[in-house]
Formats: structure tokens, C-alpha cells, sequence
């Protein structure tokens, strides 16, 4: 009975879906109020039952319903509580349920959180929500519907989860991504309400870049989390493999923070609107083609969804709906949107012209050898694979070339740089960050390295700009430094600035210097690794909720002092007796021990993989200065005060800083 | 032009689509053998059944060779190993059998038990010749005509219709062959 | 030994049929991939060993999923990986031995395309791209400046807002 309520409530949610994706433009047609302010209500009506119905497929894991067929396949009884809940979004058709529950929670905070915007704007913007969940709600019942039943023959115990997927890193990766992926259907809504109301000012950036910039912040921390779980869960040390499933999570992050800039262009100059629009659609488009390429097959991936060519082919439909549809408005409509734009080659606006056509070249890039294995195999010229070796050759050179415009885009000033003045503040710090590049792997290794020396140069270069920009905003008339006066979203992007400094110079670190080891190890036997030694002292069983394991007892220790007892395990799992490697980490900030058990060989001797990696951590770490960044920025006054809408004041020709009230 | 312009974008999506719409009819997991149209590598190998006796590419020659790559260990030969037999009462094929990283004693007590239609089985231990020919795994076949070209490659287990659709006609075309270069 | 890996196979055999006789793959993630494999071969000096972790990551297990030859913990994987080894302590080059791989199983085990005609666009793809970028801003800069050099006249556009704005005022 439960499950069928889960159904039912969701079948409600889509009728919500399809009212408010069709009354409140009515009510902007016919500039009827009563029906332009239905949006609201509606959009509260559609998070209400989607979320009725979550909830009940997640009641329905906790009680071991294994009638139903998503359940059985995905749960068993033995597992704890808060992984059957986190099973919820284990699977193809959960997930799904999941993305439309994400959608529904950012449609209702658009509706709460949007009181000092216009009414019809907000209309139009609820509306294209909807549009998007009843695509997405209709996929769900039609193709995936995770309340189906095994009726009348059930399963006494369920199948059980994948043990990969056992972990604290999956309970919340999935949930943060998806709030990214999602999130920017926001910007796109806004978009295609300025398309469709045929005027797009320094207002409407102002109220789409918050929703952005979170949608980019939950991304962030939701590639970050992957990143962090394939590094210690599957046992192979990688922390980005260039597969597939994670390009489509980079590409509409890298499209994502080009639209953020340009939303920053359009809001402060009133200029760069068709980058704006454009990157506004074609990031949400990414995210939509990002699950048609993961669940219809199309694209051979380590990780998996079931494949199905039906839901392959529904998701195509709408991925041509919604793409078709807002690109040919586009078309039609942009015309509409004046851009004027006045400024010269030296000046912030070009700067970041270069670091979005950069970023909009990474993502093609990426999704040219992510396609590329179809393509070929399309035009039946054969089988090819396009990996990690590829992606590195023509994305670093890329990413160097960003940074240095990264280094610059904060401290020149825009329309104009004036003479001298960029040359005095980058003088000092690209000679410092030069210097520092150079001397760090003498200090870190004793001997030159072309790589670690750009890398540590840039990321060096990067922080010294954000920092001399904050100093530059902080500095008072008398010379006193005043920090409370740089506004919290100029703080933010200086914190999302230097988080991608430390990510570069955490991927520098660890691609340069980390060392592996694979090897034979009987008891009592040890091992060098760059300075560490590690000691086999045997191994234990143990017993998990439901699994048993063969731990490792390793003792790590440097210069004779011991540090830690690390205990990688080889697990069992009893459902579906399928073997797994939980590797034995120790993470500081500057290095991660992390140790692997492979395969017995007899008499308590194990094959074993050590590794030693240097800064590893900084990777994720740059990654949450992003997100944290991100989200200061949001709290950002200037985005919570009233905007007095009065188009006429609004000057096309004369770029203004709205007037706040 | 300025208008021409606009409409880039969804030009370029509208490609994207036809490919992804291509993409759909198509198996990523399909995968040509390299070795098609090249000729059977040369080896030196015993044959299971007896140690001393060592056969070559040149022992494979002159018919239209079934080259059926076997092992104790995989499930899905023994699905096929019935159909087996009854192709090799086929007289216009050879059944030869190449038994892949296998243990011998397992090996043989496999074909004891389940009869043995190969007119020999190539006992490749180390898994060169497997590793030569562009083994992926098991149960694989492979089809080598009379000039000794490898023809064709079959990855998984045969049954009846398999046979029908994806060997017969090109043993046919084989035999046409055979009977022109004779003339 | 040899039982060892039997167990092994078998236990793979078991996934691999629990994975067909349901057919409901629905799994979220690596369905394929159970155990980190490790070898523990001994090179006869430290820059074999590094070609051979290099190459193990550029060639790509010819029946898994999407895992090169080092990840994979599939009975082809772990031959190949033999066969590497091997290739290398008998002092072949890095170019000699991708040749064995690709005459063998095709220019699908390269995780690194060869550059040849069905790979141009995917090598030179990216620079043209961004080439059309800056091409495009250089085009727009430059008519900017000449239309500013040339004439103070404002756009017709502008012309008109100007117009609107003095007769308001």
C-alpha cells in the first residue's frame, strides 16, 4: 500500500507539474493576476507531493519491502539503516526520483526566495520548471518507476546493495551532485524567461547569479566528493580517470564557471549577454545530455547504469525538446538583447572574454573525446578509445593558459586598464610566484622539474592575486587596511579563486611526486617508501554487519617513530559474495599513506600496493575552498536588497549600476 | 548575416542529435577482431593430447579451419560444447580446438567426459598463441580459410542460429573461393 | 595456485552470471570491478619498471568496460599485464610494443589515439576552436576600434537613446 501511495503521490506531483508549467504563461498572456500568482502555490504543490513520495520509498527501504522491485534489487535486510536509506539514490530509477525531488526543492526555493522580484518574470521562470519536471516526472513513471512491484512472487531478502557503494562517500556524493546538475536549471529558467519576455538587464543578472553560483558551488563539492570516494574506495589509488560518467560531471562545471563570470559581466557591465544566455542553456544542456549518455548506453563507461534503449530513446526526445526548444528561441528571440559593449584589449572584460573562450574550448574539448569513440564507430570507421593520455596532452596546456589569465582578471581594471598601474601590481607577485616556482622542487626534491615548477608557479600566482586584490579593496584612504569593507561576494570569489590554487598545486604535487610500490610481504616484513617505513605485522579477521574481512596490520613509522597502525582489509560480502579492497589510508595535509591489500599467497604472505602520495588532500581541499566561496558569496547583501524594477530607469546605452533601495 | 549567426548554435545541436541518435542503434561493446584479413600468426605448440606431438600454422592448412578457443574454466563453453560436436560432423570444416591458459588434467578430463569433437586441441598453456590471435577470452572462434587468412572471429558461445546467420554464408563464399582458385 | 585462481574465476563466473540471470544491471557505479589488482613483478631496473606502469595506463583492457590494463582485475588484464612485462624485460621499445598491441587487438587498446586521418579532429579540434575564439575577439576589437577611430557618431541605437534622453530632460 505504501509504495502505491509513493506512486500515486508522485502521479499528483506531475499533474502539479503540467499546471504550473502551462497556467502561470497564461496568466502573463492575458495579464491575468489570478492565474500569474497560481505559480507559486503550485510550485509549493509540486514539491509537497514529490516529496510525499520520496519519503515513501525511502520509508519503504527501512522496512525491508522487498515487493518492491527496486528494493529487493537494491537493499537487504542485514544492511544498517542509513544505507538503505542512501540506496534510496542507489540505483537508475531511485536517482531519477531523487533528480526530480531536487528539481522540485529548487523550483520551491525560487518561489520563496524571489519576493522582490517581478511577478510575470517569476511566472515565467516557475513555469520553465515545471516544464522540466514534468519531462523528468513523466521519464520516471514511464520508463523507471521505483515503486514498481514483484507481484505476486517477492523475494524474501533483497539482493543487497553494491558494496562499492556502501560508504559514507555515497550517501552524500549523489545527493550534492545531483543538487548541481539540477540547480542550474535555474539559470537556465531565467534565461529562457528573458528570452521569452524579450529584455535581459543588469537586474536580471542580479537576481540569476546567486542561483548559479550555488548550483556551481553543489557541483563543486559534488565532483570533489567522487574524486575523494574512487580514491580510497577502489583500491586503485586514482583520484580522476577521465572516464565518461566524470567528464559529463566536469563538462557543465567548466560551462558552469564560464556562465558565473559572465553573469558577473552582464550584472556589473550590462554587456556579454548572449555568453550569458548561451552558457546559461548550454549548461543545463550538458547536465541533461551528461544523464542521457550515463543511462542510455550510448557510451561505454566503468560506471554503469542499466541499459536501456527505451529510456535512451526518452531522454533523447526531451534532451531535443528542451535544447531544440531553447536554442531555437535563441534564435529567434535574441535579437531582442542589445549588448553594448566598450572596452578596450586591456581591460578586465577582455580578460575575461579569454578565460570564458578558454573554458568554453575545455568543455567542447572534452566533450570532442568523450563523443569521439561514437563518432567514429557512427561513421563505421572502427573502434577507438580516447582516455586519460589524450585528455592530459590537451587539457593541461589549456588549464596553464587560464591560470595566468586567472592571475591578472582580478587586479586589472575593467573597460580601461589604466597605464602602468597593471604592470605595478603584477610585477611584484609574478616575480615572487616565479621565484617561489622555482625553488620548490629544489626544496621538495633536491633537483629541477619542468612540471612542478609551472605548476607551483601558477597556483602560487593565482593566490597572490586574489590576495593583493583583497589588500588592494581592504586598503583605507589613510593606508589602514580595513577587511570589513570588501563586500562578502568579492571575498568569495577570492576564496574560489585561491581554492583552485590549491588544487593545482595538490594535482602538481601528487602527479609529480608520488611514488608506488607493489609487493610481496610476509609477516614481520618491512618496506621503505619515501622515508616511511612500513611494517607487516600479519593479519586479523573481522566481521562487518554483513561482510567479513581479512585486515591487514600495518605499521607505519618514520625516522624509528612509529605513526600509525594502518589496517587495509579485503572484504566479503555475504549477499553477493563479491570481494572488495578497503584500502588503509593515513591523510595529513601534506602526504597520504595509503595501502592496498591484492591477493593472498599462501601462508599469511599478500601481495600489496603502497603508495605515497604528497598533497593529495589539497586536491578536495581546493575544491571546498570553492564551495565555500561560492556560498559566501550568495550571503552577500547586495543580492538580499530590493531592487526597485523600474525599466525606464533602466538606461540600455549607459551601463549603471542598479540603484539599490 | 547577423541572424544566420544565431541560429549556429542549434545547428551544431542539431548534429550533436543525429549522432546520439546514431549512437543509439549502435553496440559500443561490439568488437571487431584486428586480426581479420591477416594471416594466422606462426607457433610452435604441443597438442593436449600428447606432449611430444607439436603442431604449427602449417598443420592448420588446406581446409576451411574452425579455430574454437576453449578452457575448463569458462562457463560459456560449456553451454556450447554440444553444438560443438555436431558442427564438426560438418564436412567442409575442420574443428580444431585451442585450449587457453588451462590446466591439462582438467582439460582432459573435460573432453572425456563431454566427448571431444576437435580434430586436435592446441594446448596453449602460457596463452601465446591465444595472445597472437587477439584472444579477449572465452569461448572465442575463429574462422581461417584454406590460404590460411583468418576470416573471421566469433566471441561467445555458438548455437544453432548463430551458426546459420553469422558462419554458414561465409563458409559458402569460401568454398566459392576454393573452387575458383582451383580453375 | 592454480586452485587459487579457480576460486578466483569462479567467484567471477558467479557475479558474472548473478549479473545476466538477472538482467536488472541496475547498479549505480562499477559493476565490474571488485578488487584492486597487484602484481608483483621485478624489473630489472627502476626505468623498466616505470615504462611498464606508464604503458599498463595508456592501453586498455580489450574486454573490460572502460579500465586500462592496470586497473582491471580481468583475466585478460591480468595476461596482458604478463605479456607487458614480459615485452619489456626482453628490451622491446615503447613504440615496438604498442605495435604488438595494436596489430593484435586493434587501435581500440590506445588510450592515446594514434594521430592519423580519423583522429585529426579529435587532435586538432581543440586548437581550431580556440583559434576561432581569438580570431573572433581580434575581428571584434578591431572593427570596435576602427568605428571608434573612424567616427564619434554614436550606433543608430544609441543615436535614438540619446535622443529620448535629451528631449526628456
Amino acid at each position: 500500500m505504501i509504495p502505491e501511495l509513493g506512486h500515486f503521490s508522485l502521479i499528483i506531483g506531475l499533474a502539479f507539474a503540467l499546471c504550473l508549467s502551462i497556467v502561470p504563461l497564461i496568466g502573463v498572456a492575458q495579464n491575468n493576476h489570478q492565474l500569474i500568482n497560481s505559480a507559486k502555490p503550485l510550485s509549493f504543490g509540486l514539491f509537497f507531493f514529490v516529496a510525499i513520495s520520496i519519503m515513501l520509498l525511502a520509508y519503504s527501504f527501512t522496512v525491508d519491502d522487498f515487493s518492491v522491485k527496486y528494493i529487493a534489487g537494491h537493499s537487504n535486510s542485514l544492511l544498517p539503516y542509513y544505507f538503505k536509506i542512501s540506496a534510496v539514490w542507489g540505483g537508475h530509477e531511485g536517482s531519477m526520483l531523487f533528480w526530480v525531488f531536487a528539481l522540485t526543492a529548487w523550483t520551491l526555493a525560487v518561489g520563496l526566495f524571489s519576493k522582490q522580484l517581478e511577478k510575470e518574470f517569476v511566472a515565467r521562470v516557475l513555469a520553465i520548471m515545471g516544464m522540466i519536471a514534468v519531462g523528468f516526472i513523466l521519464f520516471t513513471l514511464l520508463t523507471s518507476n521505483p515503486f514498481e512491484r514483484l507481484l505476486p512472487n517477492f523475494p524474501m531478502e533483497g539482493r543487497d546493495l553494491n558494496p562499492l557503494l556502501q560508504d559514507i562517500g555515497l550517501i552524500i556524493h549523489p545527493p550534492m551532485l545531483y543538487m548541481g546538475y539540477v540547480g542550474f536549471s535555474v539559470a537556465f529558467a531565467f534565461a529562457i524567461a528573458a528570452l521569452m519576455a524579450g529584455k535581459m538587464d543588469a537586474a536580471w543578472a542580479r537576481w540569476s547569479r546567486p542561483w548559479t553560483v550555488a548550483a556551481w558551488s553543489f557541483l563543486s563539492v559534488g565532483i570533489a566528493l567522487g574524486s575523494w570516494w574512487a580514491y580510497y574506495e577502489l583500491g586503485w589509488g586514482g583520484w580522476w580517470f577521465w572516464d565518461p560518467v566524470e567528464n559529463v560531471s566536469f563538462m557543465p562545471w567548466l560551462a558552469g564557471t564560464a556562465l558565473i563570470h559572465a553573469l558577473a559581466v552582464t550584472e556589473q557591465r550590462n554587456t556579454f549577454k548572449h555568453w550569458t544566455l548561451l552558457l546559461a542553456i548550454l549548461t543545463f544542456s550538458l547536465n541533461l545530455l551528461g544523464a542521457f549518455l550515463v543511462r542510455s548506453g550510448v557510451i561505454t563507461s566503468v560506471h554503469s547504469f542499466a541499459v536501456d534503449p527505451g529510456r535512451g530513446m526518452y531522454l533523447l526526445v526531451l534532451l531535443a525538446i528542451a535544447v531544440g526548444g531553447s536554442l531555437t528561441l535563441y534564435a529567434l528571440r535574441s535579437s531582442k538583447v542589445s549588448s553594448p559593449s566598450r572596452f578596450t584589449l586591456y581591460s578586465r572584460e577582455n580578460v575575461i572574454l579569454i578565460a570564458m573562450s578558454i573554458l568554453v574550448t575545455a568543455t567542447v574539448t572534452i566533450l570532442l573525446g568523450t563523443l569521439y569513440p561514437l563518432i567514429i564507430d557512427a561513421m563505421g570507421m572502427g573502434k577507438i578509445s580516447v582516455g586519460a593520455p589524450y585528455f592530459n596532452a590537451v587539457f593541461i596546456p589549456m588549464m596553464i593558459t587560464l591560470f595566468i589569465f586567472m592571475g591578472i582578471g582580478p587586479l586589472i581594471r575593467w573597460k580601461k586598464a589604466r597605464k602602468g598601474e597593471l604592470s605595478k601590481h603584477l610585477n611584484k607577485i609574478s616575480i615572487v610566484s616565479v621565484l617561489f616556482g622555482a625553488a620548490w622542487p629544489f626544496f621538495f626534491a633536491g633537483e629541477f622539474n619542468l612540471m612542478v615548477f609551472v605548476g607551483m608557479t601558477l597556483g602560487c600566482w593565482i593566490f597572490l592575486a586574489v590576495l593583493k586584490d583583497v589588500f588592494n579593496h581592504a586598503k583605507q584612504a589613510d593606508g589602514r587596511l580595513k577587511f570589513s569593507v570588501v563586500p562578502l561576494n568579492h571575498i568569495g570569489a577570492a576564496i574560489a579563486h585561491a581554492g583552485i590554487a590549491v588544487t593545482v598545486i595538490g594535482v602538481t604535487m601528487v602527479s609529480s611526486y608520488e611514488k608506488e610500490i607493489n609487493v610481496k610481504m610476509a609477516p614481520g616484513e618491512t618496506i621503505n617508501i619515501s622515508g616511511y617505513t612500513i611494517e607487516y605485522a600479519g593479519t586479523k579477521n573481522v566481521l562487518g554487519p554483513n561482510y567479513s574481512a581479512i585486515q591487514g596490520q600495518m605499521n607505519v613509522s618514520l625516522d624509528g617513530e612509529f605513526i600509525t597502525l594502518l589496517k587495509p582489509e579485503q572484504r566479503t560480502y555475504k549477499v553477493q559474495s563479491m570481494g572488495m579492497t578497503e584500502a588503509g589510508i593515513h591523510t595529513t595535509l601534506w602526504r597520504d599513506i595509503y595501502i592496498a591489500l591484492g591477493d593472498p599467497l599462501g601462508g599469511n604472505t599478500w601481495s600489496m600496493r603502497i603508495y605515497y602520495k604528497p598533497f593529495i588532500v589539497w586536491i578536495w581541499l581546493g575544491a571546498f575552498f570553492m564551495a565555500i566561496g561560492g556560498f559566501l558569496a550568495i550571503l552577500s547583501k547586495r543580492y538580499r536588497k530590493r531592487v526597485l524594477i523600474n525599466q525606464q530607469a533602466i538606461d540600455q546605452t549607459n551601463p549603471v549600476i542598479l540603484q539599490e533601495a | 548575416m547577423k541572424s544566420i549567426i544565431r541560429f549556429i548554435p542549434l545547428i551544431l545541436f542539431f548534429l550533436l542529435g543525429i549522432l546520439l541518435y546514431r549512437g543509439l542503434f549502435l553496440n559500443p561493446q561490439a568488437m571487431p577482431s584486428a586480426m581479420i584479413g591477416k594471416p594466422l600468426p606462426n607457433f610452435e605448440l604441443p597438442i593436449l593430447k600428447s606432449l611430444e606431438q607439436r603442431v604449427g600454422r602449417d598443420d592448420l592448412k588446406g581446409s576451411i579451419v574452425l579455430l574454437n578457443v576453449w578452457a575448463t574454466w569458462c562457463v560459456q563453453c560449456k553451454y556450447e560444447h554440444p553444438y560443438l560436436l555436431e558442427i564438426a560432423r560438418d564436412p567442409r570444416i575442420k574443428l580444431y580446438g585451442l585450449n587457453f591458459t588451462d590446466d591439462r588434467n582438467a582439460a582432459l578430463r573435460w573432453l572425456k567426459q563431454y566427448q571431444d569433437p576437435y580434430v586436435f586441441s592446441i594446448f596453449d598453456e602460457q596463452g601465446a598463441l591465444g595472445l597472437d590471435i587477439g584472444v579477449f577470452g572465452a569461448p572465442e572462434t575463429f574462422v581461417i580459410d584454406h590460404t590460411g587468412i583468418i576470416r573471421k572471429r566469433f566471441a561467445g558461445p555458438i548455437n544453432d542460429k548463430i551458426w546459420q546467420k553469422d558462419f554458414l554464408p561465409l563458409i559458402e563464399i569460401i568454398e566459392a573461393e576454393i573452387v575458383q582458385g582451383a580453375s | 595456485m592454480q586452485n587459487l585462481i579457480l576460486s578466483k574465476i569462479s567467484i567471477l563466473q558467479r557475479f558474472v552470471r548473478f549479473v545476466v540471470s538477472t538482467m536488472l544491471l541496475s547498479i549505480l557505479w562499477l559493476s565490474s570491478v571488485s578488487a584492486s589488482p597487484v602484481d608483483t613483478f621485478e624489473f630489472k631496473d627502476e626505468a623498466t619498471k616505470l615504462r611498464f606502469q606508464t604503458l599498463s595506463k595508456e592501453l586498455r583492457c580489450p574486454k573490460c568496460q572502460n579500465q586500462n590494463l592496470a586497473d582491471s582485475n580481468s583475466k585478460i588484464a591480468v595476461d596482458l599485464r604478463k605479456n607487458l612485462y614480459n615485452l619489456l624485460q626482453e628490451g622491446m621499445s615503447d613504440q615496438e610494443i604498442i605495435d604488438f598491441m595494436v596489430y593484435r587487438y586493434g587501435d581500440f587498446v590506445l588510450y592515446r589515439p594514434p594521430l592519423k586521418k580519423q583522429t585529426y579532429v579529435l587532435w586538432f579540434g581543440p586548437l581550431i576552436v580556440l583559434l576561432g575564439f581569438i580570431a573572433s575577439l581580434v575581428f571584434v576589437l578591431r572593427k570596435r576600434s576602427k568605428a571608434r577611430a573612424g567616427d564619434i557618431n554614436l550606433s543608430n541605437d544609441e543615436q535614438a537613446n540619446l535622443h529620448d534622453i535629451l528631449n526628456k530632460k
